[in-house]
């Protein structure tokens, strides 16, 4: 018998070998994660479609959506981190069309390194290419057994890989680098280099020294020798791969560090860096925009000119109080921005269009409630590594796709 | 999981015999071998002295009853799902080397742990290098777990 399978959204590793059967009335969910069967299943409190906090059928809240928008003269849009990539083509479409600031949540995580990947400043490669050639994998600032629970097992460390079928106990090296002995840290064994807060930035520097012969100084507990032992390990890799977390885009000023790194490293072999993308379809909106813009985020449109930076992103605009409505969909940013920034949001229109009841939910004008595409709708999506992703529907739903709620919006404008 | 040293200092401590046993540590081994149950010390349900420790006894040794004919023991709170034992099992990897040995879904039925439900569940346990007289003390997915939810007792 044929077997379907499904892909996970819990993350961005889009897992493709997901079953569903049906066992005593009860849906049994095969191969996933802990977090990709609690996405799956879906939440415990379904968003409610409401219009000042009283039911409200979607059609009124649609209206009222469209109202807030036309009526703005700079609105904010942000998230999309969770949704299809119409959706997000949607969303940018409608940023243009309502002359909107455009932010996700990259602009406060894995932004520069997916930016310095699409400018081609940093190699990096597919997850399938780490399962059949890696022989060398680092996981640094990262603890992808939390984050990503199936990474090592099907992509990085365990799999049996077309050029690595010697298995992870011969063919492969796992090194973790990081502020804290993590459960991926403690997989690596012995090859876990346990670094200062922020020092990542003089860590890299001593590995770039170490590969061009120089003898590596740091100000804290690592000897020159481990570092020049660890540049050997790595020179000697026949397909390697830095895992980046937040821990090195948060305690970096700049990429620079990474970047001498990658390419000292690739004066001797062949080394990628990779972002580890949290929410499913992250990498997909910077894509798009990308595409449209020449920038993967914090755009703002007026007319047809486009305005890019710092100020256009969601903690400035916040901040500066300079956005007159918010559309939020598939993200929470009262849970993920400084409470004092997001509280910004009580004060003007806000529309919430999400699966689920969250924080921001809870102080929206309008909430307007989703499918969750790759459960309750089909749709496609751009996983960690940029290979783009169609994902099946799982079970049926009557809710409405987040890209059919914004043609509706638009139309409504 | 407690160990025998730690079960025996919560026994009588008499070396009785009358559990089957020429001592207390060897009831205690038997116990972690769950060879005898607790309730085979009759002191302990008999003399009031010994309720205490008995509670305690019953809260260690409790865990090792749910354990599989292998002695493994899979602690639902702490698996994550993350399949590394399912990859890393050799029994796995010989009997489904496309599918569970590289990472993906099982194709076939003769695996012995997949993940269900986001927790690694044990089956054909005939099969498992650890089950049967002549075992052998394999650790594939025991040192795999980064959250330590897999135990053999």
């Amino acid at each position: 018998m044929e077997r379907e399978y499904h892909v996970c959204t819990g993350c961005a590793l889009l897992c493709d070998d997901i079953e569903l059967r049906e066992e005593e009335n009860k849906t049994i969910i095969d191969s996933a994660c802990r977090k990709g069967v609690a996405w799956i299943k879906n939440c415990q409190h379904p968003l409610e479609c409401t219009v000042d906090a009283k039911d409200a059928t979607p059609q009124d809240a649609i209206e009222k959506a469209a109202e807030i928008l036309k009526n703005a003269k700079k609105p904010l849009i942000f998230g999309m981190g969770n949704s299809s990539l119409k959706a997000q083509e949607k969303a940018i479409e409608l940023a243009k069309k309502t002359n909107a600031c455009i932010d996700d949540t990259s602009s406060f995580c894995q932004g520069p390194i997916v930016e310095a990947i699409l400018n081609d400043k940093i190699k990096s490669c597919t997850l399938d290419e780490v399962r059949d050639k890696a022989d060398i994998i680092v996981y640094w600032g990262c603890d992808p057994s939390n984050s990503h629970p199936r990474h090592l097992s099907k992509f990085s460390y365990f799999p049996r890989g077309k050029m690595r079928q010697r298995g992870w106990e011969e063919d492969r090296t796992a090194i973790a680098i990081d502020v804290r002995k993590s459960d991926t840290a403690i997989i690596c064994e012995d090859n876990f280099y346990q670094i200062p807060p922020k020092a990542d930035a003089e860590f890299a520097m001593a590995l770039t020294e170490a590969l061009s012969g120089k003898v590596p100084k740091v100000t804290f507990g690592i000897k020159p020798k481990e570092i020049l032992e660890l540049a050997n390990i790595l020179k000697k890799a026949e397909f390697g791969v830095i895992f980046a977390g937040l821990g090195v885009v948060y305690s970096m000023h700049d990429l620079s560090p990474m970047e001498n790194l990658l390419e000292a490293l690739n004066k001797k072999t062949d080394f990628h860096l990779m972002p580890m993308v949290g929410q499913y379809n992250m990498r997909g909106f910077n894509h798009l925009l990308f595409d449209k813009t020449g920038y993967i985020n914090r755009v703002s449109f007026e007319g047809e000119n486009i305005d890019h930076g710092p100020q256009c992103s969601v903690v400035e605009v916040l901040k500066e109080k300079k956005a007159d409505a918010a559309l939020i969909m598939g993200s929470d940013p009262l849970s993920s921005l400084p409470g004092s920034i997001a509280a910004n949001l009580k004060e003007i229109p806000t529309i919430v269009i999400d699966p689920c009841k969250t924080f921001t939910s809870q102080i929206a004008d309008v909430t307007i409630p989703a499918a969750v595409t790759g459960v309750e709708c089909k749709g496609e999506a751009i996983r960690m590594d940029g290979v783009e992703i169609e994902l099946k529907q799982m079970k049926e739903s009557d809710k409405m796709a987040d890209a059919d709620i914004l043609e509706k919006i638009m139309e409504a404008i | 999981m407690a160990n025998a040293m730690e079960i025996y200092q919560l026994l009588p401590k008499t070396n009785c015999k009358k559990c089957g046993k020429s001592s207390c540590m060897a009831f205690a081994a038997a116990l972690l071998s769950r060879e005898k149950n607790l309730d085979e010390c009759t002191p302990m349900l008999e003399e009031e002295k010994y309720s205490e420790n008995y509670t305690k006894l019953k809260g260690l040794v409790s865990p090792a009853e749910q354990a599989s004919e292998t002695g493994m023991i899979v602690h639902e709170d702490r698996c994550i799902g993350c399949g590394n034992c399912v990859v890393a099992c050799p029994v796995n990897v010989a009997e489904d080397p496309k599918g569970a040995g590289s990472g993906n879904a099982p194709t076939n039925e003769r695996v012995i742990l997949k993940v269900e439900d986001g927790v690694v569940r044990l089956s054909n346990v005939e099969d498992c290098r650890r089950f049967g007289e002549n075992k052998r003390l394999c650790s594939g997915c025991i040192v795999t777990c980064p959250t330590k939810a897999i135990e053999f007792v």
